[in-house]
């Protein structure tokens, strides 16, 4: 480039920068400024014409006029007059001047353009330059119009200057950053692609930052880049680090060459060819070789040339992600790095283990490094390393480490930086639950985690922990006990008294019986803690002392005096006041029994994705979704769908009566059995109706009553969770061929109610449906509750019922108009009568019209009516059962399944579900304890049908084989497809 | 109350630094520089927060005094207090500067040992502190323990502003009125805001402690005397000479000097006070109606065409015609893009001035009653800005020597009971001196 010369010097600027920097004032600065203008003004007003360097010296002191932060408003048109010079100094500060203050003022961008135009179809490469760069200093829309054609044409000419080629390919990158629909593809991309085999290294290091950028939007165009890039890459690697000269940086040949084709090949998969591949592969373990060489030289730029391919080759091994070998051995060589000094080599490497932990064949090679992880968690001085070593940590984590590095992770939270404190808390969270072999460890665990980090325990951590602690019978001793013992610090975290409140209210009783922890001692632990709560917290303990009340009789006078008193019953917070009123008029009011049936037991929660992931994920951001979510994700699938050891508690959760003595579905055949407590009729609420009409129910059936408890219960994640009852099923249901379903989830709600009656049918931003079912004989009722979840009325809504195909012939439903107006918050009940004629094997389907805020909203639900809700339970004998099994014996009469498992198969979920069904389930008929065998009627007007069922279930296969025969071939296969769905 | 006290040169470099308080730190200072004297804005409120501290500062030439505090201390208090240190370091060592400051900086220690205590101003009379506080050695001052305990005494005892037995062989008093106009003027000429903003200042050599009584053309008194039909002072009211017939003015608002009994003045609105020695200013106030405006700016702004500007400016003087007005300068904006300026004027001097973008037009002198005019004709670049000029004010300076409130002087009588002097035997100056404040006009 030719250097200003002496003679050129512009000595005005240079007196009046002087002048500036000497300024004592910003006010001195304004006034010599000011001066300056009026005489730039005074001279481009003039009439004489001024010369090129007096011009050039004028419009450099605007410019520096204009990079002070003062606003310039002329000179432009000097500026483009410079443009059309011959010397390179005018017309470079001309340029200069155009890339910075340049605004879109049409009639100068016509100049300024054709100047450039000028200039780039002159033969002169430095004024070529000149242009290209001022192209994409700018880079605006009419830039990129004017000239998007033109620049590729200059890029593949055969004749152009290889300086010229690199800046018209950065040129190019720019245009098609800011406006890629201007840059269209052409013949010339082929070309572009060959630039790779240019002679000249830095046209191909220009060019190949515009394949990349282009080859990410179009890949199919691009593809044949790969294998140049490839044998470029081999040239490089293997060459001697004295062949490249201009372009050997500290020993190491082309690096920045290196990694962007690296990164380019990141953007496609491993070639398919197998010598191409086989050379990528060799050129990799020649860049691993080489970083296991002594560095030739002290210098850090040396290791850091080198350390950056090596990176890059990483990360090109971890895209791959299918070669054994070199995805171990990068894991060791991170492994080096793991302890090296430099603090950025060692977050490099915590970083990219983190990638390369999700990966199969490298996942056991980076537990091998927990030891150096887990010092580095403890010993790192740079907080963004142990951030990255708690992520690794979490990445690397599986059930056989998961103590361990749960520990860990506990341990180092108490000295932990607040900025990534509630990260370390979810994680903690997340690996305590996902590999909880043992629960009364995974109940320590959060416990632990809530007294060291209480403030960072978010809402989702403790609403899972008691999500667990409910939907396992087995640790709800444990947890009682050991939220007991934690309340008794003299400090507790709020948190963690609404856990102890919440568990201690259902759970109590199982720790009662120790005289340190009568319920008395309990209870005033819990109360010696309330007055230092919050409002939330309050409520939930006061709902725990009504469920005292019901677990310990004897604690009934000192709660009621706790709630009567002003505190309380005169609380300004309308919430803990009105629930003070409700709870004492309840317990004073209501006998033990309508007590029992109120407060009953929580019910199992149903399984969903944990939320704290879902929290977790959200606070990454969407716009950085790690690999370590992506890979979470993965095995979180895995985990879940494929059984594990969360299996028992998915089906615990998808049958919900699991633990309740009597079912409900079983509320009609047992109406016979001894009344428990018959319904009273002061209570004079929905349940009781449903109950009446059902006979004397059972105490239990805690799912029935969640329209009574929704009321009592504080609005917290445990009733949200009571509402939307969802069992983890979500396999495709039996073929149906309805007209406009335009619920795809219909066939999956329906099979969520083949084995219970009552449940959330529906639920989406706007509605909400619940139902409750009973059925006798042929006959049964259905009671449809619609709330609106808005604050918005709801007008003109309408429901009907039609049957596809022949069902209009097997089924009858009667139903009762519905309130045209909902409003918002309300919910309106239907009742719906149904008969069955006949056998049948579709579900009714139900549509709902109304609108909101003006919008139709119009969805199709099936009803949950199937066929097996007209069982009656029949009991019999060993002998009478095979004797019937045998009569049933012709082929159409029998239907069988095999299938997987897909819940999980605990003994008890699955007699729970089989009772669900209707049918009766007999004790000691199959010789093999194992098996369960059920009878039935099912109970149509015209017929009644005899059943007979048999599962067998495999627990090492973790398969079912499931025997069904009916008096009726139809009804076998449909009971069989139904049932196949439910275990 | 003030936690630390600082004063910067134009770079942001401590001068003084004293610090009275311990929750002020080092860092104190520094989050002054970088936050004020370094920003990057060009308005500067005069109190700014940082972390939670509290910076409250006056610029005098080049040099930033700045009052430090972390507590919420009244403002306006510290303010006072700030401007009373100006005042003391000027009365001791003359023009604020860093040269004076460099070189006086162990009197400044000493000063604000004395008129800061623990954060909170005490005494900061000049008089008082001079006479303890000197600028020469210890050996010259020839002070017996008697003069010590009198200076304690006095400093401590009620009246701190005087000491005893002060003796002058001739006794004076120069009373000074000094007003600041201030106008906003639409180009048609109405008046948009106009307010006055004045201060007696006194400077009395009287021996003794005598006893003062100060009156002026206060509109409630003259009422009440109007009323009471008591007239015994009119006869010798007029001590000066102003320009208005008006009988009374009605005051806004006025702040006094320590010495003036505020009881009495509560009362029956009468000013009397033991007087400092020395210079002070016995009161300042403000008036908004009636007032007097001096000049009147009459301009007439003719855009010919985009490249040029036609500017005529008239200016009245609207006084009595003996009186003449001085130092009168009138300062007509230019838009930005101004490349060129031609000036006729017939009177006095004007120029344009690039560096301020504003032509000044000056006069030496100028009689009551007449009328002068200046034409500019500005030649304009034109631009690729679509802003328009947004056309600030003419504001002009002038000094007239009458006050634009029409404040007059009626009587100051000295009593001194003690020694033998009488209210005669006193001589007394009266001077008034109408100045602009911020006198603008649209165009």
């Amino acid at each position: 480039m030719p250097a200003v010369s002496k003679g050129d010097g512009m000595r005005g600027l240079a007196v009046f920068i002087s002048d500036i920097r000497n300024c004592k004032s910003k006010e001195a600065e304004i006034k010599r400024i000011n001066k300056e203008l009026a005489n730039i003004r005074s001279k481009f007003k003039g009439d004489k014409a001024l010369d090129g360097y007096s011009k050039k010296k004028y419009v450099c002191k605007l410019l520096f006029i204009f990079l002070l932060g003062h606003d310039i408003d002329f000179g432009h048109m000097e500026a483009v007059n410079l443009l059309s010079s011959n010397k390179y100094t005018e017309k470079q500060i001309g340029y200069l001047f155009i890339s910075v203050l340049v605004n879109s003022n049409s009639e100068l961008i016509r100049l300024i353009n054709n100047a450039i135009k000028n200039d780039l179809s002159s033969r002169n490469p430095t004024f070529m330059c000149l242009a290209l760069h001022c192209i994409a200093n700018v880079g605006s829309r009419e830039m990129a119009e004017a000239f998007a054609s033109e620049i590729p044409r200059i890029l593949v000419a055969g004749d152009t200057m290889d300086s010229v080629k690199q800046s018209a390919a950065l040129c190019l990158l720019r245009l098609y950053k800011t406006s890629p629909d201007l840059v269209l593809m052409g013949e010339w991309t082929s070309r572009v692609v060959h630039l790779l085999n240019d002679q000249h290294m830095g046209v191909v290091t220009a060019a190949i930052s515009l394949i990349t950028c282009l080859s990410q939007k179009n890949p199919d165009e691009f593809k044949t880049c790969v294998s140049l890039a490839v044998s470029r890459l081999s040239r490089i690697v293997s060459s001697a680090s004295t062949d490249l000269q201009d372009y050997t940086y500290y020993f190491v040949p082309a690096p920045w060459l290196s990694c962007k084709l690296l990164r380019l090949l990141q953007c496609y998969p491993p070639p398919e060819d197998g010598a191409v591949k086989g050379r990528l592969v060799e050129c990799l373990e020649t860049i691993l070789n080489k970083a296991q060489e002594p560095p030739k030289s002290k210098k850090v730029q040396h290791s850091n040339a080198k350390n950056a391919i090596l990176f890059e080759a990483i990360s090109l091994i971890i895209h791959y992600d299918s070669e054994p070998n070199l995805l171990v051995r990068a894991c060791n060589q991170l492994g080096q790095f793991l302890q090296h000094r430099e603090t950025n080599l060692r977050y490099l490497a915590l970083e990219s283990m983190c990638t390369l932990a999700s990966s199969e064949f490298s996942h056991e090679a980076v537990k091998t490094h927990i030891e150096t992880v887990i010092n580095a968690l403890k010993t790192e001085r740079d907080v963004s390393v142990r951030q990255r070593a708690a992520d690794l940590l979490y990445a690397m984590c599986d059930r056989s480490n998961a103590k361990q590095i749960v520990a860990e992770m506990l341990s180092y939270l108490e000295t932990a930086d607040y900025s990534i404190r509630e990260e370390m808390v979810l994680k903690v969270a997340i690996l305590a639950e996902k590999y909880a072999v043992d629960y009364s460890w995974y109940v320590d665990t959060i416990l632990n985690l809530i007294r060291i980090a209480g403030d960072y325990v978010s809402e989702e951590v403790w609403y899972r922990v008691i999500q667990i602690v409910i939907n396992r019978d087995d640790v709800q001793g444990y947890a009682a006990k050991t939220v007991f013992e934690a309340l008794q610090a003299p400090a507790c975290h709020e948190n963690m008294v609404k856990v102890g409140g919440y568990i201690l209210g259902e759970f109590g009783n199982l720790i009662a019986g120790d005289p340190r922890s009568s319920p008395l001692v309990q209870f005033n632990l819990l109360h010696s803690k309330f007055h230092l709560c919050s409002v939330p917290t309050r409520a939930l303990l006061l709902s725990a002392y009504i469920k005292f009340i019901n677990l310990f009789p004897e604690t009934k006078a000192t709660i009621q005096e706790v709630l009567r008193c002003d505190s309380q019953i005169r609380n300004s917070d309308v919430e803990l006041q009105q629930r003070a009123v409700e709870y004492l008029k309840l317990s004073s009011i209501a006998s033990t029994d309508v007590l029992a049936t109120v407060l009953e037991e929580m019910p199992p929660f149903p399984e969903r994705e944990s939320s704290i992931l879902a929290k977790l994920k959200k606070k990454k951001g969407p716009g950085t979704v790690s690999v370590t979510d992506l890979e979470d994700s993965k095995r979180e699938g895995g985990e879940l769908n494929g059984g594990g050891e969360r299996g028992p508690d998915t089906a615990a959760m998808a049958s919900s009566n699991a633990s309740t003595p009597s079912p409900s579905a079983d509320l009609l055949g047992i109406r016979s059995a001894a009344p428990v407590g018959a319904a009273p009729a002061s209570a004079g609420s929905l349940l009781v109706d449903v109950f009446s009409e059902a006979g004397p129910a059972a105490p239990s059936a805690a799912v029935n009553d969640d329209g009574f408890l929704r009321d009592l219960e504080q609005p917290t994640a445990t009733c949200d969770s009571l509402l939307v009852e969802g069992s983890g099923d979500s396999d495709s249901a039996p073929p149906s061929e309805d007209p406009a379903p335009p619920l795809p989830e219909a066939d999956e709600l329906l099979n969520k109610f083949v084995c219970k009656n009552n449940g959330v049918l529906f639920e989406n931003q706007l509605l909400q449906i619940g139902i409750k079912s009973e059925y006798r004989q042929n006959l049964g009722r259905m009671y449809l509750f619609y709330g609106n979840k808005t604050s918005v009325q709801f007008a003109s809504f309408t429901t009907t019922v039609s049957y596809p195909g022949e069902l209009q012939s097997q089924l009858n439903v009667q139903t009762k108009p519905v309130e045209p107006l909902v409003e918002g918050g309300a919910q309106i009940q239907q009742v719906l009568n149904i008969e069955c004629l006949t056998d049948f094997s579709d579900a009714p389907l139900l549509n709902i019209k109304f609108r909101y805020g003006g919008a139709l909203q119009n969805l199709t639900l099936k009803l949950p009516v199937t066929i097996n809700k007209f069982f009656q339970p029949t009991e019999m004998t060993s002998h009478d059962f095979f004797q019937r099994w045998k009569q049933l014996s012709q082929p159409q009469q029998e239907a069988q399944k095999i299938f997987k498992a897909n819940h999980g198969m605990d003994t008890e979920v699955l007699k729970a579900k089989l009772l669900g069904l209707g049918s009766a389930l007999l004790d000691d008929v199959d010789p093999n304890p194992e098996n369960y065998v059920c009878a039935g009627v099912i109970q149509t007007k015209g017929q009644q049908v005899g059943c007979l069922l048999r599962l067998e279930p495999n627990s090492q296969a973790q398969m079912y084989r499931l025997t069904l025969r009916c008096s009726k071939d139809s009804v076998s296969k449909r009971l069989c497809e139904l049932l196949a769905e439910q275990f | 109350m003030i936690g630390g006290l600082f004063i910067y040169n134009h770079k942001g470099e401590v001068l003084i630094s004293r610090v009275y308080r311990d929750d002020i730190g080092r860092n104190a200072v520094d989050a002054f520089r970088v936050n004020v004297i370094h920003a990057r804005q060009q308005v500067r409120s005069p109190v700014t927060n940082i972390a939670r501290t509290s910076f409250f500062h006056v610029k005098r030439s080049n040099i930033w005094l700045a009052a430090v505090t972390k507590q919420n201390v009244n403002a306006a208090m510290v303010f006072e207090f700030l401007y009373k240190m100006c005042d003391v370091m000027t009365a001791y060592f003359g023009k604020i500067s860093e040269e004076n400051i460099k070189n006086n900086f162990v009197l400044i220690y000493e000063l604000l040992d004395e008129i800061l205590d623990f954060g909170y101003p005490q005494n900061s009379e000049t008089g008082a502190l001079k006479t303890f506080i000197t600028q020469q050695g210890i050996k010259g001052q020839h002070q017996t323990k008697e003069e010590q305990s009198q200076i304690t005494s006095q400093v401590t005892g009620q009246i701190g502003w005087r000491r005893e037995g002060i003796k002058y062989r001739r006794n004076e008093l120069f009373l000074d009125v000094l007003e600041s106009v201030n106008l906003l003027m639409s180009p048609q000429g109405q008046v948009l805001s106009a307010h006055v903003s004045g201060r007696v200042v006194m400077k009395s050599y009287l021996s003794g402690m005598p006893e003062c009584k100060f009156g002026m053309n206060d509109k409630i008194v003259i009422d009440k005397q109007g009323k009471g039909g008591t007239t015994e002072d009119t006869g010798k009211s007029d001590l000066g000479g102003g320009s208005s017939g008006k009988q009374s003015i009605a005051i806004d608002d006025c702040t006094f000097h320590q010495c003036v009994r505020l009881s009495k003045f509560d009362s029956e609105r009468s000013i009397s006070f033991i007087p400092p020695d020395g210079e002070y200013e016995l009161m300042r106030y403000r008036t908004t109606k009636d007032i007097i405006l001096p000049f009147r700016v009459i301009p007439l702004v003719r855009e010919v065409g985009r490249t040029k500007l036609e500017v005529k400016v008239v200016i009245k003087s609207n006084f009595k015609p003996s009186l003449l007005a001085q130092k009168i300068e009138v300062r007509i904006p230019t838009p930005l893009n101004t490349s060129g300026v031609q000036v006729i004027c017939m009177k006095g001097k004007a120029k344009y001035k690039a560096s301020e973008n504003a032509i000044v037009w000056k006069i030496k002198r100028m009689a009551g009653m007449k009328e002068s005019q200046i034409s500019a004709e500005i030649e304009l670049l034109p631009t690729n800005d679509k802003k328009k000029w947004a056309r600030p004010p003419i504001s002009m300076n002038f000094e007239v020597p009458f006050a634009p409130s029409g404040l007059k002087v009626r009587y100051l009588k000295v009593f001194e009971s003690k020694l033998n002097y009488s209210d005669h035997d006193v001589i007394k100056w009266v001077r008034y001196i109408g100045r602009s404040g911020i006198y603008e006009t649209r165009c």
